[in-house]
């Protein structure tokens, strides 16, 4: 999967993605009525060692899109590169080392790892599915990785239940990493844990990724986290990315109306703070049946005439910074 | 501020729990005091002992492990630990309430909303009729439902995870209470509907003089809700302070690491400060402070002597050796 893998330095990219699951009616004889547009046409690359995140409300389809990557969810249309190489058209041998280089930690440490496995087998399995390893090098290779996510060798023998949340947390990315993945989907890793563990978690991932170069894919709702984590980030709303900037840019100059009421809606981190209060209308609409035009123009105060008409398009304002918005 | 009296006081309130492995002291000597109007925020991780303050006061410790040993819980002056039962039913949803985090559990699921609305509005006031409905709906729109006339007839599954919020502070406010207790009520929300749930909660305050009791992890929600702050660690209130005073000079070795530890929205930080460890197991609390294990300026008193209160500033109190 070397041929092409040279020309760009995007581990993954993924062009125009879209995923429509289909609502149903019907009791005996089932015919379908819609479609839900979970993903509609979203694009973007990550590149070796850098740290997309994908911020919006729950509904907004930035988990689908990480399905999708994870291959979960086979994409309804659009393509997916794995360094420069379409999923779609692999064949079976580099699929197996495509979904080595792919690993993911999810929210809830409690339910992603088995309780009646001991942690050195849950962290192992990934490496003793896909590469032959002796007894040796596997202890070996058991306690580098428990080393490196910071806990003890011995603890390798211990079951679940007897670690905290923040340490779960480790071992399900001592998992991760095993293979020596080029990217981690990271699905809101640290919200389920305490405001105390959260910093030495969020640490730790960052310092994997200066020592290994591997890419991440961030889902997250908290800004904050957002904001200290990556280097890239995408603010979806209804399936489509609706603006796109490195983070600093994204941060101190949000130019999509949705962005920037999401700014204005995070929490202050001191009481000084006054934000130009955006505040919204309602709620997200259903994605059964969007609205029509922009889909945030029921809800934007900025609204114009031909937002309810017209659908906007991704339109590069600055250098790398992309809005979806008729107002530019 | 003309001097007023507290609506609600808490006096060394302690709640353990009787367990096999031993006494978990969930709640160790906890006071403070709330004012007419006033927004207090409890801040602390879970298992410091917050929740646990907030049922202590309602009366809902879980029996029968549970048991509230000591202190005084004085609601205009009227101790509630002393109430019965019954008594303690006509004052939860009059005077006092609690909206919890998932309104998807408080609010039962086979029943419509308008339902369970109208019960609580007939439990309170032994009003019967067609004029229920009505301030059922005056209720919620109130809590800025829109169309409430149609609203009343759905099942909380119909309504979206805000909108349910909202019911559940329709069904608070309808006994018009004096204290509001907020436990994390908004942390299953979106950013933008919580945004709106916490405006809808000041403006209800103004309106009314509510005074709210915010229970939550978040020291977003304590910079923009609150006007004094408590800071509780390992069942103990640490630290105590106007909420500007907390923001710009945090004394307790536990509230500073914990500021420097959380992620900022408003500016990039290169390195997050990490606290060490993990919050210590209620039943095997250290003697002398419980956060000494942790704490990176501890020295030998700390681990022998719980530290005393010691004023750092002008209604602001820390617990640490270091201070004196």
């Amino acid at each position: 999967m070397s041929q092409n893998g040279a020309a760009t330095s995007a581990v993954i990219s993924v062009e125009n993605a879209q995923k429509y699951f289909p609502v149903s009616k019907g009791v005996v004889v089932r015919t379908t009525i819609g479609h839900v547009k979970a993903v509609d046409g979203v694009s973007f690359e990550i590149k070796q060692g850098e740290t997309f995140s994908l911020v919006g409300e729950s509904g907004c389809g930035k988990t689908t899109t990480a399905r999708m990557i994870l291959q979960v969810e086979k994409p309804t249309a659009g393509i997916i590169k794995f360094q420069g190489n379409d999923l779609a058209t692999l064949r079976s041998e580099q699929y197996r080392e495509y979904r080595a280089s792919v690993q993911a930690v999810f929210q809830d440490p409690w339910s992603s790892l088995n309780p009646r496995m001991r942690v050195g087998s849950i962290i192992m399995e990934p490496l003793l599915t896909n590469r032959k390893l002796s007894k040796g090098e596997a202890k070996e290779k058991l306690e580098s990785l428990l080393e490196e996510v910071g806990l003890h060798s011995f603890q390798g023998d211990y079951y679940p239940h007897e670690f905290s949340g923040g340490q779960r947390q480790r071992i399900a990315i001592a998992r991760a990493l095993s293979l020596q993945p080029k990217l981690i989907v990271l699905d809101e890793p640290v919200s389920a844990l305490d405001v105390s563990i959260r910093a030495q978690i969020m640490n730790l991932l960052r310092d994997l990724q200066e020592r290994y170069g591997v890419a991440y894919l961030l889902i997250a709702h908290n800004l904050a986290t957002v904001r200290y984590m990556s280097h890239n980030v995408g603010v979806m709303y209804l399936g489509k990315i609706v603006e796109t900037a490195p983070t600093h840019e994204l941060f101190t100059n949000p130019m999509h109306p949705y962005t920037k009421a999401l700014i204005s809606a995070a929490l202050p981190s001191h009481p000084d703070i006054q934000r130009e209060d955006i505040v919204l209308s309602g709620e997200i609409p259903s994605p059964l049946n969007p609205p029509s035009g922009c889909a945030f123009h029921p809800r934007c105060p900025f609204v114009l005439d031909r937002c309810s008409k017209e659908l906007p398009v991704l339109k590069e304002l600055k250098p790398q910074h992309e809005v979806s918005c008729h107002l530019y | 501020m003309a001097k007023q009296a507290p609506v609600l006081e808490v006096q060394d309130l302690r709640t353990y729990f009787y367990t096999r492995t031993g006494v978990v002291k969930a709640v160790d000597g906890v006071s403070f005091s709330l004012m007419p109007g006033e927004t207090l925020g409890i801040v602390g991780e879970s298992g410091s002992g917050k929740s646990m303050t907030a049922l202590s006061i309602m009366g809902l410790v879980p029996k029968p492990a549970g048991k509230t040993v000591g202190g005084k819980v004085l609601l205009d002056g009227e101790d509630l630990l002393q109430k019965s039962n019954s008594e303690m039913r006509q004052i939860r949803g009059r005077k006092i309430c609690m909206i919890l985090q998932d309104p998807m559990t408080s609010l039962n699921p086979v029943y419509t909303v308008g339902n369970q609305l109208i019960e609580t509005l007939r439990m309170r006031e032994d009003a019967r009729g067609h004029g229920l409905k009505e301030r059922a709906i005056d209720l919620l729109s109130k809590v800025k439902i829109a169309s409430p006339e149609t609203r009343i007839g759905n099942y909380p599954h119909q309504m979206s995870g805000g909108m349910r919020q909202r019911v559940v502070g329709a069904i608070a406010i309808s006994g018009s209470p004096k204290v509001l207790i907020a436990d994390e009520a908004t942390t299953s929300l979106d950013a933008t509907i919580q945004y709106q749930y916490l405006q809808l909660l000041r403006e209800l305050q103004k309106d009314t003089g509510l005074s709210i009791i915010f229970i939550t992890h978040d020291f977003g929600i304590v910079a923009k809700m609150c006007d004094r702050v408590a800071v509780m660690y390992a069942g103990k209130m640490v630290e105590f302070a106007p909420v500007r005073d907390l923001f710009n000079k945090p004394s307790h070795p536990y509230t500073e690491a914990l500021m420097r530890s959380v992620p900022n929205v408003d500016e990039e930080v290169d390195k997050l400060y990490a606290i060490e460890g993990q919050p210590p197991a209620l039943d095997k609390l250290p003697v002398g402070c419980p956060f000494a294990p942790r704490c990176p300026y501890v020295f030998d008193r700390c681990l022998h002597e719980y530290p005393t209160s010691v004023t750092v500033g002008e209604n602001h109190h820390a617990h640490c050796w270091k201070l004196i």
